[in-house]
């Protein structure tokens, strides 16, 4: 097996957002996520006009995966075409289901519009943060009733093993009605630094309750 | 690395119950898209293939003992169930794992419940549903990846036996027609004005269709199909438009053979994602020539029974797997004037050639691309 490890984090929840264990950004003042995540889009300095097109599980992967991509400089290490993204979450993206569902519950004010359509599929996300860092590489969304480390541990491990894959943003990006989460990992081929942190289950686990 | 074999499999469309009767259909250039009147799916007429029922109620209650499914829980459930029909496989053990592609699950219930508990409208939950009726003792896995679903859950599944985590996997994909995804592609005025036509040049929209299908796949019990490596790639181009240099697709494509440790020579067919609109279609063309893969056959099955989504990738692959089988490749219903800009070997006619190596594509939102390659031994 590859000696593969965690060599970073970041973790959205509860109005804050931590990376590798340490508070980047809490905000006690937004009253909503739309609010928070706005803050935290003009504190990390984001430039990015799409940004507020998004809906709001694009907004909160888009910006947990550009912090972790800045601090890493995974961009300029790897390959493009072998960055690959493996994202899961419970509520797929029901969040905007029903958004779409509202505009067409009315047959006498009927507005589907592409614009909210096109967000019904949990894999958007996954499209963004591609698009915004040119990232070529596989792409997989898994729904899962509860963070699922063995499945994320097991199938990142196939992709490294299939020669296609030098690194691997993964981890779980979920928001359903009042309540949100993400944490991400960058997992890496190991660096020999000694911040890293050995992927395995254990270790995905421990810091996704942590958290 | 583990061997993967193709050991049993099942289609439910418009078109049919099983595989047999689906390519019966096929093999009369028969298409289940018709024109619908009047519907609580969209406002006014349109095309679209839908499953029977009737017919479908009345095959689920010889499998089941009266309790309540949802209308794509029991698309699901009875594919599985003819798939698994005559299979050595034992569904009851830790070593078979379900793995479910769909885009949109009970997507109908956030409209109206219909009486099924509120949390069914997660795939999850019903995901559960779908594994619990055969008692399989593994939570199973769901990929929700747009159109690619199919063809991802099938290289997960491979990709998960091959690493010796699981003997057996039932791969089951499916989707219904609902008023959410009619109107949604409606408004991005996506849909066709008659059946579908993939790769004419009078193609002018894709065709929906409802569908559920099965392959299972074992290391334990073998056939002379073997799965070889898939792979995914994203275009980084744009969330709804296609790239127009194919650039997920073409490395999609590239993984695979290089993976597989095969030449693009060697590819003898490709099942396209051929969904009719003018962007895709072009672009699949696009990438088809950068691969080298102008000398295969070329084909989409959306002519027969619509785009069924998340069962798409797997139907396809199903019929592609018969093709390789029986050497005999069936017309890509629809087809008359080639439209694509690269000379693409479209199939017009129903054939008999001799195939060994075949390769299924799929394109989605999100800019998602996927490939899979079925091997004779």
């Amino acid at each position: 097996m590859i000696d593969t490890c965690i060599t970073a984090y970041c973790v959205i929840n509860d109005n804050k957002i931590v990376i590798n264990g340490e508070t980047y950004f809490k905000d006690n003042e937004s009253q909503d996520f739309n609010e928070f995540i706005k803050a935290a889009y003009r504190f990390s300095n984001i430039n990015y006009l799409k940004f507020f097109k998004m809906d709001r599980l694009c907004k909160l992967g888009f910006v947990v995966a550009d912090l972790l991509i800045k601090q890493t400089a995974i961009l300029e290490k790897y390959d493009s075409k072998n960055i690959s993204i493996v994202f899961s979450n419970r509520a797929s993206s029901l969040d905007t289901d029903r958004e779409h569902q509202q505009s067409i519950n009315d047959r006498n004010n009927y507005f589907p519009s592409p614009s909210v359509f096109v967000y019904t599929l949990p894999n958007i996300v996954t499209g963004e943060i591609s698009i915004r860092h040119k990232i070529y590489g596989e792409n997989i969304f898994f729904i899962s009733n509860q963070f699922d480390e063995k499945l994320l541990y097991n199938y990142i491990n196939t992709l490294f093993s299939s020669s296609s894959t030098d690194c691997c943003i993964a981890g779980w990006i979920d928001i359903d009605k009042n309540s949100y989460k993400a944490i991400i990992y960058i997992i890496e081929k190991s660096t020999n630094n000694s911040k890293d942190i050995i992927f395995d289950t254990e270790n995905l686990k421990k810091l996704y309750i942590k958290n | 690395m583990k061997d993967v074999f193709v050991i049993s499999e099942n289609i439910i469309t418009s078109l049919g119950f099983d595989t047999e009767e689906n390519v019966n259909n096929i093999k009369n250039y028969k298409t289940g898209i018709c024109k619908l009147d009047k519907s609580d799916f969209w406002t006014e007429p349109f095309f679209v293939s839908l499953i029977n029922t009737e017919r479908l109620n009345q095959e689920f209650s010889n499998i089941s003992e009266g309790k309540e499914y949802t209308r794509f829980e029991k698309l699901c459930i009875l594919s599985a169930s003819k798939a698994l029909k005559n299979t050595p496989i034992d569904v009851k053990s830790k070593e078979t794992i379900f793995i479910i592609s769909t885009t949109k699950g009970n997507i109908d219930l956030l409209k109206n419940s219909q009486d099924f508990e509120e949390d069914r409208v997660y795939i999850d939950k019903a995901a559960s549903i779908i594994s619990s009726f055969f008692n399989n003792p593994n939570t199973p896995i769901v990929v929700s990846n747009a159109c690619i679903s199919g063809v991802l859950a099938i290289n997960t599944a491979k990709r998960l036996i091959s690493a010796g985590l699981y003997k057996n996997a039932v791969v089951v994909g499916g989707d219904i027609i609902t008023e959410f995804v009619v109107s949604g592609f409606q408004s991005f005025k996506s849909l066709s004005f008659g059946p579908c036509k993939p790769f004419d040049v009078s193609r002018d929209g894709l065709s929906m269709g409802e569908g559920a299908s099965t392959i299972i796949l074992s290391s334990e019990t073998k056939s002379n199909i073997r799965v070889l490596e898939g792979a995914s790639a994203n275009d980084a181009n744009h969330i709804s438009g296609p790239s127009k240099t194919g650039e997920g697709l073409y490395i999609a494509i590239e993984k695979s053979l290089k993976n597989s440790k095969i030449d693009a020579t060697e590819i003898d067919y490709i099942s396209a994602h051929g969904t009719a609109t003018p962007y895709n279609d072009e672009m699949e063309a696009i990438a088809i020539g950068r691969a080298g893969l102008l000398n295969s056959f070329v084909n989409s099955y959306k002519g027969y029974f619509g785009h069924t989504l998340g069962a798409a990738g797997l139907a396809e692959s199903v019929l592609a797997i018969y093709s390789l089988k029986n050497n005999f490749l069936f017309a890509s219903l629809g087809f008359e004037n080639k439209g694509v800009s690269e000379d693409l070997k479209v199939i017009e006619k129903h054939k008999e050639v001799k195939l060994n190596k075949i390769l299924k594509i799929a394109s989605g939102f999100g800019g998602c691309n996927a490939s899979i390659i079925f091997d004779k031994i």
